[in-house]
């Protein structure tokens, strides 16, 4: 890692932990919200950053983790437990659904991991008797006031984006960062010159779930409630990539990046324009896709080569 | 278990059908041609649905009546949007094209809130029902059926007929050959987007006359589309025809037997099995007939 | 001596065509093989076969003693079976050297990363390319990216390497470099097996000639006796060409 890569995310550690003491429950929030997305973007980049694999599953993984950390939690378990059984069900999920659905390329690909979203959110809201159904189900609160929950889940949050981070770091120094690139470049080359290529995508889908699964849960304790729109939220599925986009697909600090990019930009959209909310969001997909291709990452080395 | 009703609901899953038919037949043409996932294309059809309504009610202009201005507008809009901004992504990657194509949705999507409302709405006629013993078929789906194969079958008849159909074609097939060739594939690309967004138009119009119109069902539309071209075969009118046929009865065995849920659930699972096991889908092959 | 690879009634069903019939086949460890015939006769079904790209539809590959025949294209890499494409198949985004490393370290099992780039870098500098390590594959040259596939496939640390028209493309000092450098990796003792157009080559560097016509094996034998061969000149050769190797054999032969 490049010591300005390093004192970047270090700063950015730093800020997000701080801001109990800096700013009010609001600032928390937001926050908080920084480090989810900022977990959900460095985990999307496994799969669709470093295989090149267009995934649009994010939502399926989020989604399979509230559910499981909710029913978790509602049968009496304590909160983290509940956190490590949403990391372990979507983790599992990825190695069954992986093996389905990587096999498929490009488009297909992309469609099929859509389709697992709106698959688990139709069987959510159809086994009614286990989930809730649409309506939707609650979960066990977590005791304390606003500003203990505020904080704790600021720390889970961020300290499941920091693991994120950190596996990212192990993963592009090591031997299945380079044979993600390979296989993104020119599967059937990679395949050729030794990498099992079926087993990595798989290792990286199922990175790519993990840390989705455990944010999920933990939203799910967050909110003390979960419904199936919100936890396979399309929304949400596109918005990732897209900020995995915005900051620097494949980079390290890119995903950070676009995810507190986005998220700040959002926040300010939702305060004043509500109704234009979506129009807005949708503007700026499209001048990201016509004016930055290389997202921020991209436009800071051309500023520093210039 | 009766076989009338077994029977009904079979015709039903037809007549449902033709309609996906109809409304996957241009975006699969869409994808096929420009490589290009349109994400907007539940959005047209709902704005097509939307404007033949506004008609309705403003104008009494008759739905089917309707049908061919709307159809026109889209065209223009949907030629329009390739031309200034679609056409310049056609060859990165699947992420920028279909997240581009989300991103105008998003746009479209609320626009159309915001001019239109989401309260549903649509156009009744009164066209009394076709009774076969104790199967009973409202007239007005019959007529939507029959205008949804009959545009369908339009599109395919434009696509082997024509010259600008064995243009749009010979593009599919091979793009540099065909640019070879003589022809501008700019232009191919333009006026194929356009014939998506037209026929996205007549299905909306026709929509209006079946089914409430209301800007939360574009996210569902989309999600047909996707299944008829999985199911059917990407890139062909009659995998359209057999795509969304296949759904259609899915759909109305599906939720007679298990619920509405289960129905849509249904679809999407078909999809899958389709996408792992088949996934040039029942009759797929290269090249748009 | 057991042999490096051996064959077995392989045969490959495509449809309603048989790419490969019947095809018996045995290599020895260190041998160097040429495999000839017309476009279309199934040179490249069979290094397909043999790689584990696709799969048999009869008979057996058998690889220094195991039974090979269902292995996936990474195993055969891992094994020590490597090959090289007709149309180069680099990483193309990856420099020169990278692309090198990912053979090192993958199929050559080479320790870490860094020790597969050092490998790498040793290599490029063999077949000559060492003034361009650092560029990306996609812009070098055919002859370069010729080269670099060849540096790849070394890295993997064959045992048997299997060239599939490494000269095509290439002009007349191109290819005499080429076939020096096969000329030193035969001489490290790699068994190789040369899939060729170019008579020149084949002769000047194989030991024995395999013929392969319509999905099966026609001759199998040394150059002199497959060049005489009635059945080769007719399918592949011509006459011709035949009557100007026996000249030139008589001539070796009487001198």
């Amino acid at each position: 890692m490049s010591p300005s890569n390093a004192t970047a995310l270090l700063v950015w550690i730093l800020a997000l932990a701080a801001t109990p003491l800096l700013g009010d429950n609001y600032v928390v929030k937001i926050a908080t919200f920084v480090a989810f997305y900022a977990a959900l973007a460095l985990s999307w980049n496994f799969i669709g950053g470093m295989a090149g694999y267009p995934s649009f599953a994010t939502a399926a993984f989020v989604g399979l983790g509230s559910y499981a950390g909710a029913l978790v939690q509602n049968a009496g378990a304590p909160l983290a437990v509940g956190w490590l059984a949403g990391a372990l069900a979507s983790g599992l999920a990825a190695v069954a659904l992986g093996a389905v659905v990587l096999r498929l390329r490009g488009h297909y690909f992309a469609i099929g991991s859509i389709a697992l979203v709106e698959v688990l959110s139709l069987t959510a809201s159809w086994w009614s008797g286990l989930t809730g159904g649409g309506e939707g189900l609650n979960v066990a609160f977590l005791p304390g006031g606003p500003d203990t929950i505020a904080r704790v889940f600021l720390y889970v949050m961020l300290a499941i984006a920091i693991l994120a981070l950190g596996t990212t770091v192990v993963v592009m120094r090591g031997r299945l960062g380079f044979a993600l690139r390979c296989i993104s470049q020119n599967e059937d080359a990679a395949e050729m010159v030794g990498i099992p290529t079926t087993r990595c995508k798989i290792i990286a889908f199922v990175l790519s779930a993990i840390p989705c699964g455990a944010a999920g849960a933990a939203y799910a304790s967050w909110v003390a409630y979960i419904a199936p729109a919100d936890a396979f939220s399309i929304l949400l599925t596109v918005k990732v990539p897209v900020m995995v986009m915005l900051g620097g697909a494949g980079t390290l600090i890119g995903p950070v990046l676009g995810a507190t990019a986005l998220v700040l930009l959002e926040e300010t959209v939702w305060a004043r324009f509500l109704d234009l909310h979506q129009a807005i969001l949708g503007g700026v997909i499209v001048a990201l896709i016509f004016f930055l291709p290389g997202g921020l990452v991209g436009l800071a080395r051309r500023g520093r080569s210039t | 278990m009766d076989a009338a009703l077994l029977v009904q609901v079979v015709l039903n899953g037809i007549l449902l059908g033709a309609l996906y038919a109809c409304i996957a037949a241009g975006f699969s043409l869409v994808w096929g041609v420009l490589n290009v996932i349109n994400m907007l294309h539940g959005s047209l059809i709902i704005l097509a649905g939307y404007l033949a309504c506004s008609l309705w009610t403003e104008w009494q202009v008759h739905p089917l009546a309707a049908m061919l201005p709307v159809g026109l507008l889209l065209f223009l809009a949907g030629t329009a949007l390739q031309v200034l901004l679609i056409n310049r992504v056609v060859d990165r990657p699947v992420l920028t094209t279909l997240t581009l194509t989300f991103g105008l949705d998003m746009v479209l999507y609320n626009a159309m809130n915001a001019a239109f409302e989401a309260t549903p709405r649509r156009v009744t006629l009164e066209l009394g029902r076709l009774t076969l013993g104790e199967v009973v078929l409202p007239w007005d789906r019959i007529v939507a059926m029959l205008l949804a194969l009959a545009l369908t079958g339009l599109l395919y008849g434009v696509l082997r007929a024509s010259r600008l159909g064995r243009a749009i074609v010979a593009v599919r097939m091979d793009r540099e050959a065909a640019s070879l060739m003589g022809i501008r594939v700019a232009r191919i690309y333009a006026l194929t987007f356009g014939l998506g967004a037209f026929m996205a138009g007549v299905c909306g119009a026709l929509l209006a006359v079946v089914y409430p119109i209301t800007t939360n069902a574009t996210g569902q539309l989309l999600g047909k589309a996707f299944i008829v071209c999985v199911v059917g075969g990407l890139g062909t009118v009659p995998g359209a025809l057999a795509g969304g046929l296949a759904l259609g009865v899915t759909e109305s065995l599906g939720g007679h037997f298990l619920g509405p849920q289960a129905a849509a659930l249904l679809g999407f699972g078909l999809m899958l099995v389709l996408l792992v096991v088949r996934p040039t889908g029942l009759l797929g092959r290269k090249g748009y007939e | 001596m057991t042999p490096l690879l051996e064959l077995r009634g392989l045969g490959k069903r495509f449809g309603g065509i048989d790419a490969v019939r019947d095809v018996s086949l045995s290599v020895a460890p260190g041998e160097v093989v040429g495999l000839i015939g017309p476009n279309g006769a199934g040179k490249t079904t069979l290094v397909n076969l043999i790689t584990g790209v696709h799969r048999a539809s009869r008979g057996a590959v058998i690889f220094d003693g195991q039974d090979v025949t269902r292995q996936w294209p990474h195993q055969a890499a891992r094994r020590g079976l490597a090959r090289t494409f007709q149309v180069v198949q680099p990483f193309p985004r990856m420099t020169a050297l990278e692309n090198v490393t990912a053979g090192a370290l993958f199929a050559g099992a080479a320790g870490s990363v860094a020790a597969a780039r050092r490998q790498a870098g040793a290599l490029l500098d063999r077949v000559g390319l060492g003034e361009e390590a650092h560029k990306p594959a996609a812009i070098l040259t055919l002859p370069s990216r010729k080269r670099l596939e060849l540096a790849k496939s070394l890295a993997m640390k064959p045992r048997l390497l299997l060239l599939d028209e490494v000269n095509a493309g290439l002009n007349s000092s191109e290819i005499d470099d080429a076939v020096a450098l096969i000329r030193s990796i035969a001489a490290e003792g790699v068994t190789l097996i040369l899939i060729e157009h170019l008579m020149k080559v084949v002769l000047s560097l194989a030991t024995r000639i395999v013929v392969l016509h319509q999905g099966a094996l026609i001759a199998d034998g040394t150059p002199a006796e497959v060049t005489a061969d009635p059945r080769v000149v007719e399918a592949y050769l011509g006459a011709k060409f035949a009557q100007r190797q026996a000249k030139a054999l008589v001539g070796v032969e009487r001198a």
